[in-house]
C-alpha cells in the first residue's frame, strides 16, 4: 500500500484518539462560538419582527436547531453503534456512549423549549400531538439506550445491547421528521425542506442556519470531551493509560 | 435594529418570559455539560493516579 495514504485504522486505537481528540477540541470549541456570536446577533438584531407572533418567534432560532441536533445525533450515534456492533470496534461503542447524553440533552431542550413556544402561541405547553409525541420517544430512547448500557457491568455487553436498542430506535427519527406531514398536527410544517424555497425571510434562515452549526459544533466538542473521559475509564488496566503524563505526574 | 432601549429588548414584545426561558435553560444546559465532563474526566485521572502510586509502592515494598 502507498504510504502517503493515512492509516484510518491507526485512529480506531483509543491510544492513538485520546491525544487527537484533546488537539481537535479546542478547535470545535472556537467554531461553536463564532457560529454561535453571528447566529446570536443574527437571531436577536437583525432578523425583523415576525408579522403575526411578534418577537415571540424568536424561540425559533434555539428550538429548530436543538431539535434538529437531537434527531442528527441520534442516526450519527446510532451508526457508531452500528459500527461498533459489526466491526468489533471498541472506539466506536464508546464514541456511541460519549453521543448520548448531548442527543439527550438536544431532545430536552427541544421539548423544553417547545413548551414555551408553544405556551403563548398555542395556550398550552403540551399537547399529545404526533410531532412531540415522537419527540419525547426520542428523549425516553436515549435515557433508555443510557440506562441500559449503565446496567450491563461487562463493557463489550453492554455495547452490544446498547447497540441493539440504538438500531431499532432509529425507526422513530423519520417519524419525528414526517409526523407533521403523515398527521394532523398543531405543529407546523417543516420551516425549511429542500425542495421547496424556504417561507422565511433570509436573515432568519441564516439565524438559524448558524445556531444549528453552533450546536453541531459544540456536540462534537462535548463528545470529543466525553469520549476521552470514556476512553480513560475503560482502558484504565492498559499500560499507555498509565504512561499518560496526566497520570504519572 | 429592532430595539430602541436595553428594557424593550428584554421584554421581547411582552414574549420575555418565553423567550428567555428557551434561551436561559439552553445557556444554563451548555455551561452545566462541559462543567460535568470535565469533573467527570478529573475523577477518573486521579483514580488513575492513585492506582499508579499505589503500584509503585507495592513494587517497592516487594
Amino acid at each position: 500500500m502507498s504510504n502517503r495514504l493515512i492509516n484510518w485504522f491507526k485512529f480506531a486505537s483509543p491510544a492513538t484518539f485520546y491525544p487527537l481528540a484533546g488537539k481537535m477540541i479546542p478547535l470545535f470549541w472556537t467554531l461553536a462560538a463564532a457560529f454561535g456570536a453571528v447566529g446570536l446577533w443574527l437571531s436577536f438584531f437583525v432578523a425583523p419582527t415576525d408579522a403575526t407572533q411578534g418577537e415571540g418567534y424568536r424561540i425559533i432560532f434555539i428550538h429548530v436547531p436543538t431539535s434538529w441536533m437531537s434527531m442528527f445525533i441520534y442516526m450519527v450515534m446510532a451508526g457508531w453503534a452500528a459500527m461498533g456492533l459489526s466491526l468489533n470496534a471498541r472506539l466506536s461503542s464508546m464514541m456511541a456512549q460519549a453521543l448520548a447524553p448531548t442527543g439527550a440533552l438536544m431532545a430536552f431542550l427541544s421539548l423544553w423549549t417547545g413548551a414555551f413556544w408553544g405556551k403563548p402561541m398555542w395556550g398550552t405547553w403540551w399537547v399529545w400531538d404526533a410531532r412531540l409525541t415522537s419527540e419525547l420517544i426520542l428523549f425516553f430512547l436515549y435515557l433508555g439506550f443510557m440506562a441500559l448500557q449503565a446496567s450491563i457491568d461487562d463493557p463489550r455487553r453492554a455495547d452490544k445491547a446498547g447497540a441493539i436498542v440504538a438500531l431499532v430506535g432509529v425507526v422513530n427519527v423519520p417519524i419525528i421528521y414526517f409526523s407533521v406531514k403523515w398527521w394532523n398536527t398543531l405543529h407546523q410544517g417543516a420551516s425549511v425542506s429542500i425542495n421547496k424555497s424556504p417561507a422565511m425571510v433570509t436573515t432568519m434562515l441564516w439565524g438559524m442556519l448558524l445556531m444549528a452549526l453552533c450546536l453541531w459544533m459544540y456536540s462534537i466538542a462535548m463528545a470529543l470531551t466525553r469520549v476521552r473521559a470514556i476512553i480513560l475509564e475503560r482502558e484504565s488496566h492498559t499500560d499507555w493509560v498509565k504512561q499518560l503524563n496526566e497520570v504519572k505526574a | 435594529m429592532n430595539w430602541n432601549s436595553p428594557a424593550e429588548f428584554f421584554a421581547m414584545g411582552g414574549y420575555g418570559l418565553y423567550v428567555w426561558g428557551s434561551f436561559g435553560i439552553c445557556a444554563l444546559a451548555f455551561v452545566a455539560e462541559p462543567f460535568l465532563i470535565g469533573r467527570r474526566h478529573k475523577e477518573i485521572v486521579r483514580t488513575l493516579r492513585r492506582q499508579v502510586v499505589a503500584e509503585k509502592l507495592e513494587m517497592e515494598n516487594t
